[in-house]
């Protein structure tokens, strides 16, 4: 009698809202990533850091052992954040989500390490922004084909980025390693923790 | 008046549906699925092959008892299995779906989008 008088809304607001329940468990379950976001909020942060002192550095060996620093400082935080939120899921992270984005992911980080070498030899040092964060971005294009929506689509985003700096002036360089690796880094990383479990 | 109709047209199917399935027995299954947390899940479990307990907490948000409580509810109703295991020292439990569990759940979500089309219709 009750839900006689009650009127349609409801019941349909209901049913609607059990539905969109549903999908969003299945959505954020289905892909659980191992993507650290606050280890990317932290990356991100050096980064920037990184960027304001590689902009004053005079020479490019010292620009480039800038970056490779913040490359190191970068693994060791974005390794120990992901091994931690993984240990906090009893996900072992050398099987299951961690493992799949792992073996997609790196690929691409060894070919930019070699391009690196390759690139510096033959003095073409503005080239490597475009070319870090263009493969930067395939890896997580690669990597996030087996996790949440958001990860491929931070990808991709490193990689018009990449694209600008690969073919922009040679003076955006640091601007857009800090926009990519800092600002980037930052935004999606939020994103990632807030809506992904850390 | 047309709202009304509606309405009950909306209430005889929710009725309906379960009498579909088979008196008390389909409207107790209604409901063992209809609880939030349980629906996570078995949602949840729908798109994996199996979680750990910590990651359906983690996903559902949820304290260790609360999912505790439910889990072995589902588990009492033979929608998911439990199996408890050691990695190194600790302790895990990880659940599956079962097939009455995945039909449970197909079931509710055939009730709910028969619930959206009759208010729809009326």
């Amino acid at each position: 009698m009750l839900s006689i008088m009650v009127a349609p809304r409801p019941l349909h607001d209901r049913a609607l809202d059990n539905l969109r329940f549903i999908r969003q468990t299945m959505e954020r379950a289905g892909s659980f990533t191992a993507v650290p976001g606050w280890g990317q909020v932290a990356v991100g942060a050096t980064a920037l850091a990184a960027a304001f002192l590689a902009a004053h550095q005079r020479t490019p060996e010292l620009w480039l052992a800038t970056w490779l620093g913040e490359a190191i400082v970068a693994l060791a935080i974005g390794g120990s954040t992901m091994v931690r939120k993984a240990y906090a899921v009893n996900d072992p992270i050398l099987s299951g989500p961690g493992r799949r984005f792992g073996l997609s992911f790196l690929p691409p980080m060894v070919v930019g390490g070699l391009l690196t070498v390759v690139l510096y030899r033959a003095g073409l040092v503005h080239a490597l922004p475009g070319t870090w964060l263009l493969l930067y971005g395939t890896g997580f294009v690669t990597g996030g084909a087996f996790s949440v929506r958001i990860v491929p689509v931070m990808g991709i985003c490193f990689m018009l980025v990449g694209s600008v700096a690969l073919f922009g002036p040679a003076a955006w360089g640091d601007w857009l390693m800090a926009a990519g690796f800092g600002g980037l880094h930052i935004v999606f990383g939020m994103i990632i923790a807030w809506r992904y479990g850390g | 008046m047309a709202k009304q109709g509606a309405a009950r047209k909306s209430e005889a199917v929710e009725h309906g549906l379960k009498g579909e399935r088979g008196g008390s027995r389909a409207a107790e299954l209604d409901r063992l699925i209809h609880e939030r947390v349980r629906l996570g899940i078995v949602s949840a479990l729908a798109v994996n092959d199996s979680l750990s307990f910590n990651q359906l907490k983690a996903l559902l948000k949820t304290s260790d008892g609360n999912l505790s409580v439910h889990a072995r509810r589902l588990e009492e109703a033979q929608y998911i299995t439990c199996a408890k295991s050691f990695e190194g020292r600790m302790p895990k439990t990880e659940y599956r779906l079962t097939a009455a569990g995945r039909r449970a759940l197909e079931r509710y979500l055939d009730h709910m989008e028969a619930l959206i089309r009759a208010t729809r219709q009326g």
